[in-house]
């Protein structure tokens, strides 16, 4: 197989997917967080001021989704079809919810009823529960394996079948992940007493991540041996999950020191690094065949062609430090504290 | 109902309650642009009020599309993942050609187009504008590739059989320039220019009307006018084109757009008519020979009717197909008719003179609408049986694994869901019309309220 600096070029896709979802995962992570956490701030100042905070940057954030959306269909086909096919129910899910969250942020602040506002406050707040709880799910799917057969098609019914203990626990987790990378975006962006509310809840969101992650953990370790396979075989690898509980601990250290900063920098770094994790987990398998595991996709039965990939190396290359360079500009130009009284609404 | 049923009813029903915004936010980028600039230039303050309340309407239009596009990227894995195995090395690439060319410039300039009136020079927010809407041009370039590769399919080969057959790309501009992404490239972006122009003048004729902003929506109407007229004149060149086209690529598309049956004969041209698909005929106005005349300029040429095709390889619903395909052409060429009838009104400065014609105005803003979602219609409809044409059939790109209780459930979502959200953008967008482009803009000192004024007491 044709490499390129020694990796072939479907590896190279995965770390290219791969890092996109991370990036999605961080950017869209924390405005979730964020919107997960809305319906706990009691006064509507408050609410808009949380709001505001990310209203200019999460556009830009689902954009990440689009091209990584656009990168796994069109590097990996095969894989594509089969995990959207297969997990129907929650995609549409997480697509209505997508279009509740992106309408409420819309249309939130065009009326002045408290009622209207109200409606979209939770609309907002639930939907963005839901998108982070079923990034997760999805997740935890993924890495349990589905029955496929011999042509790489799910081969499971049940409307509910994507729900099983694991993926309920890594949705959790995510939720909780989220919840806690959100709070601290938000304290980032606020101040006075909306600000010591919020690092009241960043110490909740803090134990209901740890505690999610640990339960997910031993559960994960306890029921699906196959996840563990890779770091038995091979012992270095143990500095990735040493890693990750490194990069967690950090978070509680930094934030009772209040470098909020940093301790955003290190929940993004958590949640790169637990999905380097995953990455590990599965490479270079896609998704696991829960039956034959012949039947599993890998990255060399599910991926287009070599052409392909190549060409759209090239449209990494040349539009990736585009898009960052986008974001930078978006991100400096509205950065800092969020301030309520100035006239830029639209 | 089966599973490709619903399936076809639910990515019908997705793209085109997704397509009225897309092009509408294309149509009203191009006048911010244009305002923005004279803005600029002139320093005219009525220049940056126009910018500014057309942003707002922009912002609605914008996140309806943006929200209701990621539908159809998940939908092609989640309804029809045969399809996007299929073609994930060529459709999959421009979709993600899209992401980091197109979309990603929109949405993040899309930040700095709304909020950042205050934080950043006027020529940077210029550029912000123009960052929107070369990115939603661009976003319609590579969906409209996409698209058109599964009606003229180039640049690939086939690799294995059965269920693990696929197209791969051997030459990637041969894709990208497959035999009809210009001619409908062009169609598409010039339908939303029409789309976005026409419900500007339709604000502004209704504002003129009913005595408000009158100076402003006069300026507004004129400048607009210009580039609807333009748009709509250069659209009759891009749909012969298109023709041409479907004639050379698609002759089964062609024969159904006319209700031509007969394998080899001259075709008539029909300004409408009524196709019986049993009898295989077609009662109503026609130029005989029209048809034959339009594509090799001759009126005895023969065209390759629907009878040519074997039964299985046509599109079933004709008469649909051809009914889409007139009302798109009528109202074409009702949208030149009008323009060119309110320029020449307006070479006689009688522009404004007449309610009627500004009443037609306020009205016109549903036609491109309507042609733009019936041409749409015709074209994907007269692809039929085809998914990807001549190669895969739309009945054998269905997800093998999805059942038809998952996809009722699904649709009925969507249906209460869009329906929620056009409620909501029907009465926001009125709301922002009705309140107008002063609202939140002091005009207390400028000049223009005194000749508002002015005008508004004549």
């Amino acid at each position: 197989m044709e490499t390129f600096l020694g990796l072939d070029y479907p590896t190279w896709w995965f770390l290219v997917v791969g890092g996109l979802f991370s990036g999605y995962a961080i950017l869209d992570g924390f405005d979730f967080g964020a919107g997960a956490w809305h319906m706990f701030f009691r006064k509507n100042s408050s609410r808009e001021t949380a709001l505001k905070a990310i209203d200019p940057t999460w556009h830009g954030n689902e954009v990440w989704l689009v091209i990584g959306g656009g990168t796994l269909f069109a590097g990996f086909p095969v894989f594509y079809g089969t995990l959207f096919s297969a997990m129907y129910t929650p995609f549409i899910l997480f697509l209505l919810c997508i279009i509740f969250r992106g309408i409420s942020i819309k249309f939130r602040n065009m009326e002045d009823m408290s009622w209207w506002r109200k409606m979209w406050d939770w609309s907002y707040s639930i939907s963005s529960i839901m998108l982070a709880f079923l990034l997760g799910v999805v997740l935890g799917n993924i890495l349990n394996g589905m029955p496929l057969d011999n042509n790489y098609e799910y081969t499971g019914r049940g409307f509910f079948e994507f729900l099983n203990p694991f993926s309920v626990l890594v949705g959790v987790t995510s939720l909780a992940l989220f919840m806690m990378h959100g709070a601290i975006y938000l304290l980032l962006k606020t101040e006075g007493k909306l600000y010591d509310r919020i690092q009241s809840f960043l110490k909740w969101g803090m134990v209901f991540f740890i505690m999610s992650y640990l339960i997910t953990t031993v559960y994960g370790l306890t029921f699906l041996e196959h996840l563990s396979q890779v770091f038995k075989d091979n012992k270095a690898l143990f500095i990735v999950p040493l890693l990750v509980f490194l990069s967690i601990a950090n978070v509680p250290r930094l934030a009772s020191k209040k470098q909020y900063g940093w301790a955003f920098i290190f929940t993004s770094l958590t949640i790169a690094l637990l999905l380097v994790l995953v990455a590990f987990e599965l490479y270079p398998r896609l998704l696991l065949s829960s039956g034959v595991e012949k039947h599993s996709i890998t990255i060399y039965n599910a991926a287009a062609s070599t052409k392909t990939l190549k060409i759209m190396m090239g449209f990494v290359a040349v539009g990736g430090p585009l898009v960052l360079l986008y974001s930078y500009f978006v991100y400096r130009t509205f950065w800092g504290k969020v301030k309520l009284d100035s006239d830029e609404s639209y | 109902m089966d599973v490709e049923i619903l399936s076809r009813i639910q990515f019908a029903f997705t793209i085109a309650f997704h397509y009225i915004y897309p092009p509408l936010s294309i149509g009203i980028g191009l006048i911010m642009v244009v305002f923005e600039s004279i803005y600029i230039r002139t320093k005219k303050k009525e220049y940056e009020v126009l910018a500014k309340f057309w942003t707002k309407i922009f912002a609605i239009t914008f996140g309806v599309g943006v929200v209701t596009g990621i539908v159809m990227e998940f939908e092609f894995g989640t309804n029809w993942a045969t399809y996007s195995r299929y073609v994930g090395d060529i459709f999959g690439s421009a979709l993600a050609a899209e992401g980091i060319f197109a979309f990603a410039i929109e949405s993040s300039a899309l930040g700095v187009l709304l909020f950042g009136w205050n934080r950043v020079k006027p020529w940077v927010h210029l550029v912000a504008t123009l960052a929107v809407f070369l990115g939603s041009m661009f976003s319609a370039v590579w969906i409209v590739i996409a698209n058109s590769w599964q009606q003229t399919p180039a640049g690939y080969h086939i690799v294995g059989e059965g269920m693990r057959a696929r197209a791969e790309i051997v030459d990637f501009w041969a894709m990208v320039f497959n035999p009809s992404s210009v001619d409908r490239l062009t169609h598409v972006w010039l339908g939303a220019f029409l789309s976005g122009t026409f419900l500007i003048l339709s604000v502004h004729a209704y504002y003129i009307l009913k005595g408000r902003y009158v100076v402003l929506s006069k300026k507004a109407f004129k400048i607009t006018l210009i580039v609807a007229t333009i748009s709509s004149l250069a659209q009759l060149f891009t749909g012969h084109q298109s023709a041409e086209g479907v004639s050379e690529n698609q002759p089964a598309k062609l024969a159904a757009l006319e209700g031509h049956f007969d394998a080899k004969a001259p075709a008539d041209l029909y300004l409408f008519g009524w196709v019986d698909k049993e009898n295989q005929e077609v009662t109503g106005l026609k130029v005989p020979g029209g048809l034959s005349f339009m594509i090799h300029q001759d009126f005895s040429t023969p065209i390759t009717g629907l009878n040519a095709f074997p039964e299985e390889d046509r599109p079933s619903q004709v008469n649909a197909v051809f009914q889409f395909y007139h009302i798109m052409v009528a109202i074409g060429m009702f949208l030149i008719a009008l323009s060119l009838f309110a320029v020449w009104r307006w070479k006689r400065g009688k522009l404004f003179d007449k309610k009627w014609l500004l009443w037609t105005f306020v009205f016109t803003a549903l036609l491109p609408q309507i042609a733009n979602q019936f041409g749409w219609f015709a074209a994907e409809m007269g692809r039929q049986p085809w998914v990807v044409y001549g190669l895969l059939r739309t009945s054998d790109a269905l997800s093998k694994s999805v059942q038809a209780n998952q996809v009722l459930f699904s649709l009925i979502l969507f249906f209460i869901v869009y329906f929620i959200l056009f409620l909501l953008f029907v009465y926001l967008m009125n709301k922002k019309i009705q309140s107008g482009p002063e609202s939140e803009i002091d005009f207390d000192s400028t000049s223009l309220n005194k000749e508002i004024s002015n005008v508004i007491s004549k």
